[in-house]
């Protein structure tokens, strides 16, 4: 009889990753672990809910509305006492005032470049006042003119002297957008990413545990170990769930469309983050991937060196706390941006992915997002070899019954005798 | 050095676990094509030999060679094994569990769930190729898991308790499975605690105790080790033909008439004892010569006590 051409030797890390990761995605389509990993958002979105109140407050420390002035040297300085002598009554209704330009005679302001100018004032100025006192020019996005209208219109009849009950007229010129409600819609934008990151993890976190006291309760593990790499193994079940991740994807983002369609649901409309949306989207994929395969891996080590699912189940708590930490610390490091928490939170491989998602939301360049990228993958190696390894040495030392040497992962992560 | 003439070879295993020595300089020599047991009790290291066979871990010290490779992984896909600890994915088809098996190591999926269902017609499993592992009994889905082990068709099968858990009926399968595969060239090399098994099937045996091998070598040389036993009734019990047995041979007095001597058959062999108990007129009543059994061998090799773990592991299994 003709057999088919043999494999020679151990099959290679990736081939027998494969082999697992097939075994895994097929089992999970059709477990019905699966229908509650598609119903499972319905209780993260309240959570994430709770956590966008968080949220909240953090734009709004990046959110600090500021007001350029472009005036002549003396309707700059009445602006400015006008201001002054109005906060006491009226407190956090005034925008802050900066000036941008004293203007000599005949000089003409140029408040749209000034708003495109990121170098003004760090790029955080929400609109303009140029003209004079009498008749100032608010310049901004029509959003926020509307919004402004009245404080500027209050300030400037006080600078002239004049009490709140005859306001000047504000001219009105809108522009397409202002570098400061750029940064402002970009923060909505690169909240929402690290909202869904979030969620999307979360949820994956509970499939992989599940997967976890599946394989500790079918005892394949030994058979698995003889034949493949540890490796293998670990990255097979790590990219089962990858893949089963981006088919729940698909079908919520195909339900969500067509509920959309059908008008059952509003899609919330962001703004174009920095790197626009393909960009976004695609960093957003591989921070998906890497946020997930960080933390999985993690898991599947820990998970591997149980000695019995309750350990793992006990794991449950922990991990949802420690998800939750890694999200409130990134969502923390995006409204510090360039200090040393955003620098440590997109170094840190567990936070990384969604720092560096927020990043590309807000600000521009791509090759800090490579670099971040391939050190994510260099941490997700490193777990997994560190896994395999200690699996190697801590798990396959005796046989079912054990020698009195077998430990539980407590001691093991103790490394107690 | 390690020659190429043997399916396993290895010198000097030692494995130690935070400072337990598992296994303690084991030296092993398994022909080709031989049935081979290891024997000894729970916990006498025969996992842990048998783990390091094949590189699922590595050694602290020794070496090893199988199938001629001094790396185990290298000859991963002529390497078949049943692990003590059976495992199945119990929502798998019986024949897709089979072709699993045979993928990991290296057969393609198609060409596994095609001989996986084969193979489960020439065994008389063929009503459940459809059915899932959870639907199977304990005997039947370790019968699954065997085929699994074999469906690539390798050149040595390494079974770890392979016996543990099946009812006779399905042991007495097993062992014929095991000679069949001997027969076919296969090389079969199983732990047992159970010396009847291995003196059943095996040619050549390891005894192992306390993580060290004692013996190692044919059956035959093993039961050799204790000199046969001449069982001998007399109706005489004094005369001249007493000369011919052992100086230390003391009769065991009948309550009706003569005596039984029980004593190791003396080098000059049965001949000349016979001789001197027909002309001596002892009356013999009945004479047997009792070659050793592996059993007394065991005790004789590993001792007492490595006898008594033996049978104590045999009675936890039978609980």
């Amino acid at each position: 009889m003709m057999h088919p051409p043999r494999h020679q030797g151990r099959l290679s890390t990736l081939a027998g990753a494969f082999v697992v990761a097939r075994r895994d995605f097929v089992a999970i389509l059709w477990s019905r672990s699966f229908i509650f990993f598609l119903l499972g958002p319905l209780f993260p979105l309240f959570v994430g809910a709770m956590a966008g109140s968080i949220g909240a407050h953090v734009e709004n420390a990046v959110d600090t509305p500021q007001i350029g002035l472009m005036m002549a040297g003396e309707d700059i300085d009445a602006m400015l006492t006008a201001r002054h002598a109005l906060e006491p009554a009226l407190r956090d209704d005034l925008p802050d005032l900066v000036v941008v330009a004293r203007l000599r005679p005949g000089e003409k302001a140029d408040p749209r470049g000034a708003l495109a100018d990121k170098s003004i004032n760090g790029g955080n100025l929400s609109a303009i006042i140029s003209g004079t006192a009498k008749a100032p020019v608010l310049t901004g996005t029509p959003g926020r003119l509307a919004a402004w209208q009245g404080p500027v219109a209050l300030i400037a009849a006080r600078a002239t002297g004049h009490g709140p009950d005859v306001l000047p007229d504000v001219a009105l010129a809108p522009t397409a957008t202002s570098t400061a409600a750029q940064a402002h819609n970009r923060v909505l934008t690169a909240q929402g990413g690290q909202t869904l990151l979030f969620l999307l993890t979360m949820l994956l976190a509970g499939m992989v545990l599940s997967n976890l006291m599946e394989e500790k309760g079918n005892k394949v593990i030994e058979i698995l170990a003889a034949a493949i790499p540890m490796e293998s193994v670990f990255f097979g079940k790590l990219f089962a769930m990858l893949a089963i991740s981006f088919v729940g994807i698909g079908v919520w983002a195909v339900s969500g469309a067509a509920l959309s369609m059908l008008g059952w649901v509003h899609i919330p409309e962001l703004v174009t983050p920095a790197l626009g949306w393909p960009l976004f989207i695609a960093l957003g994929v591989a921070y998906f991937a890497m946020a997930y395969l960080v933390l999985g891996s993690i898991f599947l080590a820990i998970g591997s060196m149980a000695n019995s699912v309750r350990e793992i189940q006990t794991l449950n708590m922990p991990v949802t706390m420690g998800q939750l930490m890694v999200f409130f610390f990134a969502s923390y490091a995006m409204a510090r941006p360039g200090s040393g928490i955003e620098i440590a939170a997109m170094v840190v491989p567990f936070s990384s992915p969604f720092a560096m998602l927020a990043r590309a939301a807000m600000q521009e360049g791509l090759w800090l997002h490579l670099a971040a990228l391939g050190w994510q993958a260099l941490w997700v190696a490193i777990f997994v070899r560190g896994g395999a390894a200690l699996f190697r040495k801590r798990v396959m030392k005796s046989g079912p019954q054990g020698t009195g040497q077998k430990r539980g992962l407590i001691a093991a992560l103790r490394g107690k005798k | 050095m390690l020659s190429n003439d043997w399916a396993i070879e290895a010198r000097g295993l030692v494995k130690r676990f935070d400072g337990f020595t598992a296994v303690d300089g084991v030296d092993l020599s398994v022909p080709q094509g031989a049935i081979y047991g290891i024997l000894g009790p729970n916990g006498a290291g025969k996992t842990t030999t048998l783990r390091m066979l094949q590189g699922i871990i590595d050694p602290d010290s020794g070496m090893r060679r199988i199938l001629g490779a001094d790396r185990p992984h290298d000859v991963a896909h002529r390497i078949g094994y049943l692990p003590e600890e059976r495992g199945l994915y119990p929502t798998m088809k019986t024949y897709e569990a089979i072709a699993f098996m045979g993928a990991l190591r290296g057969l393609p999926l198609a060409e596994g769930r095609r001989r996986g269902k084969a193979m489960m017609e020439e065994h008389g499993l063929s009503y459940a190729i459809d059915r899932q592992i959870r639907q199977l009994s304990k005997g039947m889905a370790q019968q699954v898991q065997i085929l699994g082990t074999l469906v690539h068709n390798p050149d040595l099968v390494i079974f770890d308790e392979p016996f543990s858990g099946l009812d006779a009926l399905n042991q007495g399968k097993l062992e014929k499975m095991i000679r069949a595969l001997a027969a076919g060239g296969t090389t079969v090399i199983f732990s047992t605690h159970v010396i009847a098994h291995a003196e059943r099937l095996c040619d050549e045996v390891a005894i192992i105790a306390g993580g060290r091998v004692p013996f190692a070598g044919p059956v035959d040389v093993a039961r050799d080790r204790i000199p046969a036993q001449v069982r001998l009734e007399t109706r005489q019990t004094q005369g001249p033909w007493r000369a011919a047995l052992p100086p230390d041979a003391r009769p065991d007095h009948k309550a009706d008439r003569g005596a039984l001597w029980s004593f190791p058959l003396p080098d000059s062999g049965v001949e000349p004892l016979l001789r001197a108990l027909i002309e001596g007129e002892a009356g013999i009543l009945s004479l047997s010569i009792e070659r050793a059994g592996l059993h007394d061998a065991f005790v004789a090799i590993a001792g007492e006590a490595a006898a008594r773990a033996l049978g104590q592991s045999s009675e936890e299994e039978a609980a």
